[in-house]
């Protein structure tokens, strides 16, 4: 599924917050050109961590060139302006700048840090990975190599075997239903002339995200921006619809040779902006959350050993919503496992959780608030998701509180709202004994609440 | 819960210590070893108890016991329930975590700078009060089991790593697997993590680092209050293991699994680990590997085997050597595909060849002295990284003063020093060689 792990990091990030330290500020920074970024001055390091996205990432790709956008992002590293691939890492290495560029489905990350004594080199490096690379054949060709080796890896990787099923049966019909790397035909037969499109489609002005953290300041960084992606294309191309969720509940058994089974299951989940959203959050906490004492590692783990490590999480993405979970186990306690995760997702949905576990919960999620904020590449980081997911600025001030508003007749009310037993789907990567493919779901799919 | 250090393949890291002078240590009357590192940037503390001891101390027949015990330590104590640690530091808004190496155990928590005192207690408390119930015993070991085969079992290349491993080491225990061998993994019990626990977990064989938004007096304080009181082990050994016969006869093996999607093939070699007061081998070495594998775009083999010709899709070098006794250097090649693997083989042996011949190329050794005095800057940043950095090298037995060498110590490296080390240590005598494929293609 595209549901990754990378997602799931970026809804721990929405809800953390922010130390109550008054002289950690975020400054909202428009540029002379209209660019705007979010900014934590920290001088006492000499560099900064500079984060950008552009929003829509691989859900861009056309139909027929899918894996185009996610191999555009990996070559923009491959030689840029007079430099080839060689002559660019050489640049990069000797200003000791650290660049990173990705694609995932709701986004392209680029990630940047440098020292201060060499900024303005480092951002005109950057800045022609970004405006002008080259895309030279041979980068685009040994790029290819690459990721035709890491899809051939894909297919023999239970874990990613059992997010594909989970994608293609929950999206069925949308970019999201698909690898954004995609398959080893579309990567083959993709060209200089794709990767081109994809650049110009995808990095766009109308759709990026900046925050920065460390020794720079107000003044400094509005040029820079303008410097950096002023020159890119103002409008790219047009955003893909919702996704919808076409799986009801049942089981998918994919037959893989291991002694172990990989679960994947899931059901729809909540968007980020419903006004459920943090009850559901703390409810997840509380299932198969981050904490060791959460109740599915408590019965799987703790009192069975049928497991190393089970967990469960809200997947809000930009066009659709997913509340999914995973472990690994023993082919010969796949049954055992799976009853036993319903029956947790029953004992949600009729009995909530108790006034003992909220207060437990609320204590933790306040409590670790200043935890994600230590270093510039973290603040970098968690700025630019925040506005991502469209929140204010002044979010990390005020998110404790929501989490404490939350009462206990909330998340009753939206734990029989959010789990659903019955529409609650797994998928078996391994050898199980005695797990059948059941599958109830159908092309009718399931309406969104 | 409960990671593993050193995989198959490590990561070249060119790890610093922080620029800035903030690192204080200092020894307790019973022995334990502490070491202050501060950044009062945020209200965050990192708390890391490092003991001595790891998988290459374990009694023969017993693999996985230190590994096992390091589960265990999540159990009860006189004071705390069983299963209540993780749920206390939790509570608080922390996290916390351990992993074992061959080398050491480690446990650590972070969490709000004004929350030390407690998980300092809590540490303080399991270091010599744990408390075992069998039915605790039976389950874990149910779950290291599933551990092993989602870690190992499960991943052809893993299995294959521990394969390799064993085949370098014939004599010294970095030879077995860290998580132990799936037979001897089964019969370990309640005695075995007792006796192991009560003589290597002890203030004399640990070392605390304390990381974050904090001062050395108070770090003093609390470690005096609550570590102060321990006993200390009486007469704990050197740590002396069973060291390798000269290695006589280049070893090969090959393995082949259909879950295998791209065969690579691995060669290792054994190499002087990173000693107290003689860093200079290990800073040739770290050079070297960077040099020759380092970078998938400018180290020697990305450019002969990636670019000036189309052999690999992917080759790169290793080098594992912040180790207690010898470590090992490595080269990995992932033949593009129509490649065989003798041809990938023979393609690196040659790139390897001409390197030893045409010498070091002074601007890649210019640019790397570069990153490494950037290094020093970014690591300033990373507050539990620099935490790890001074824990491992004491655990292994470096002292604070080498880590603050090292980067002086990488500088001095010339041209020479990496040839000289390349000369020594490329022997394939010495060598491992590996050929890792999918079912089927074996024997080509």
């Amino acid at each position: 599924m595209t549901v990754t792990v990378m997602k799931w990091a970026v809804v721990a990030l929405v809800l953390a917050a922010f130390p109550a330290r008054a002289e950690i500020a975020i400054q909202n920074v428009t540029s002379p050109g209209g660019i705007t970024a979010w900014l934590v001055e920290d001088h006492n390091i000499p560099f900064t961590a500079l984060e950008i996205r552009f929003r829509g990432g691989t859900s861009l790709d056309l139909p027929g060139s899918r894996g185009a956008v996610n191999l555009m992002a990996a070559t923009l590293e491959e030689g840029a302006g007079a430099l080839d691939a060689q002559g660019f890492a050489e640049a990069r290495d000797a200003l000791a700048a650290g660049f990173g560029f990705s694609a995932g489905q709701d986004s392209i990350g680029v990630s940047a840090r440098f020292l201060t004594e060499n900024r303005d080199a480092a951002i005109d490096l950057l800045r022609s990975a970004l405006i002008e690379p080259r895309f030279d054949e041979d980068a685009v060709e040994r790029v290819k190599g690459l990721i035709l080796a890491g899809l051939a890896s894909d297919a023999q990787d239970p874990g990613v075997l059992a997010m594909r099923r989970f994608d293609e049966m929950a999206f069925a019909g949308h970019p999201y239903g698909s690898a954004g790397e995609g398959t080893p035909d579309s990567v083959a037969a993709l060209t200089r002339a794709d990767v081109l499109d994809a650049h110009k489609a995808t990095m766009t002005r109308d759709r990026v995200y900046v925050a920065a953290a460390g020794d720079i300041s107000v003044a400094e960084l509005g040029p820079l921006l303008d410097r950096l992606l002023g020159d890119l294309p103002a409008v790219g191309r047009q955003m893909p619809a919702v996704a919808g969720w076409h799986l009801g509940g049942g089981v998918t058994v994919v037959d893989y040779p291991s002694p172990q089974s990989v679960i994947l299951f899931g059901q729809e989940g909540l968007r980020l902006d419903d006004p459920d959203f943090f009850a559901a959050f703390i409810l997840n906490e509380v299932l198969g959350g981050e904490r060791f004492s959460a109740r599915l590692m408590t019965e799987l783990r703790e009192k069975r050993g049928l497991t190393y490590g089970v967990s469960s999480f809200l997947a809000p993405m930009d066009f659709a919503q997913a509340y999914m979970g995973q472990m690994g186990t023993a082919n010969a306690t796949v049954a055992q496992s799976i009853a036993l995760i319903r029956q947790e997702w029953q004992r949600l949905a009729t009995e909530g959780i108790t006034a003992e576990e909220l207060a437990a919960t609320k204590t933790y999620m306040t409590g670790s608030y200043p935890l994600r904020f230590d270093g510039n590449s973290e603040i970098a980081d968690i700025l630019v998701g925040l506005q991502m997911d469209g929140l204010p600025i002044d979010y990390p001030a005020t998110r404790n509180a929501r989490v404490e508003a939350v009462t206990l007749d909330d998340v009753k009310r939206v734990a029989a709202r959010l789990f659903q037993p019955d529409k609650l789907h797994f998928v078996v990567v391994g050898q199980p004994e005695g797990v059948d493919s059941a599958d109830r779901q159908g092309s009718e799919g399931v309406p969104a609440p | 819960m409960i990671r593993m250090l050193r995989s198959a393949f490590v990561l070249l890291s060119l790890a610093s210590p922080a620029l800035a002078e903030t690192v204080t240590d200092f020894t307790l009357p019973n022995g334990l070893q502490v070491v202050v590192i501060e950044d009062h940037r945020a209200p965050v503390v990192v708390h890391m108890v490092w003991y001595r001891v790891g998988a290459a101390d374990e009694p023969p027949g017993h693999s996985g016991i230190a590994h096992f015990l390091e589960h265990l330590m999540f159990k009860g104590t006189d004071e705390v329930p069983s299963g209540k640690f993780s749920e206390i530091v939790q509570a608080q808004g922390g996290s916390d975590n351990a992993f074992t190496s061959w080398d050491y155990t480690a446990y650590f928590q972070r969490v709000a700078a004004d929350r030390l005192d407690l998980v300092m207690k809590l540490e303080a408390d399991r270091m010599r009060d744990l408390r075992l119930t069998q039915e605790d015993v039976v389950t874990e070991r149910a779950v290291i089991l599933e551990e092993r085969t989602t870690r190992t079992d499960s991943d052809p290349g893993a299995l294959f790593g521990e394969q390799a491993q064993a085949a370098q080491y014939l004599n010294h225990p970095y030879g077995i697997p860290i998580i132990g061998w799936r037979h001897e993994i089964e019969q370990l019990d309640r005695d075995d993590a007792l006796a192991f626990y009560r003589r290597f977990y002890a203030p004399n064989n640990a070392v605390l680092v304390v990381a974050g938004d904090v001062t050395p007096d108070e770090v003093k304080r609390l470690a005096e209050r609550h570590y102060g009181p321990l006993a200390p082990t009486e007469g704990l050994p050197p740590r002396i293991r069973p060291s390798e016969p000269p290695q006589l006869a280049e070893r090969r093996l090959s393995m082949a699994d259909p879950r295998v999607a791209q065969p690579y093939v691995v060669r290792s070699y054994l190499a002087p680990e990173r000693n107290s007061g003689a860093q200079d081998k290990a800073a040739a070495l770290t050079i070297l590997a960077y040099l020759l594998g380092g970078s998938g775009t400018t180290s020697v083999l990305a450019r002969k085997l990636t670019f000036d010709t189309q052999t690999a899709v992917y080759a790169s070098a290793f080098y594992s050597g912040d180790t207690l006794d010898t470590g090992t250097f490595g080269l990995i090649v992932a033949p593009a595909p129509g490649v065989s693997l003798p041809q990938a083989e023979a393609a690196m042996d040659e790139a390897i060849a001409q390197f030893l011949k045409d010498g070091v190329d002074p601007a890649a050794l210019d640019r790397m002295k570069t990153q490494i005095r950037a290094e020093q800057i970014y690591a300033d940043d990373n507050t539990s990284a620099l935490a790890n950095l001074y824990g491992e090298a004491l655990a292994i037995g470096l002292t604070v003063a080498d880590v603050q060498a090292w980067p002086d110590v990488l500088q001095a490296v010339t041209a020479e020093d990496v040839m000289a080390a390349a000369q020594e240590v490329l022997d394939r005598r010495t060598a491992v060689t590996g050929y890792l494929e999918a079912a089927g293609e074996q024997g080509q």
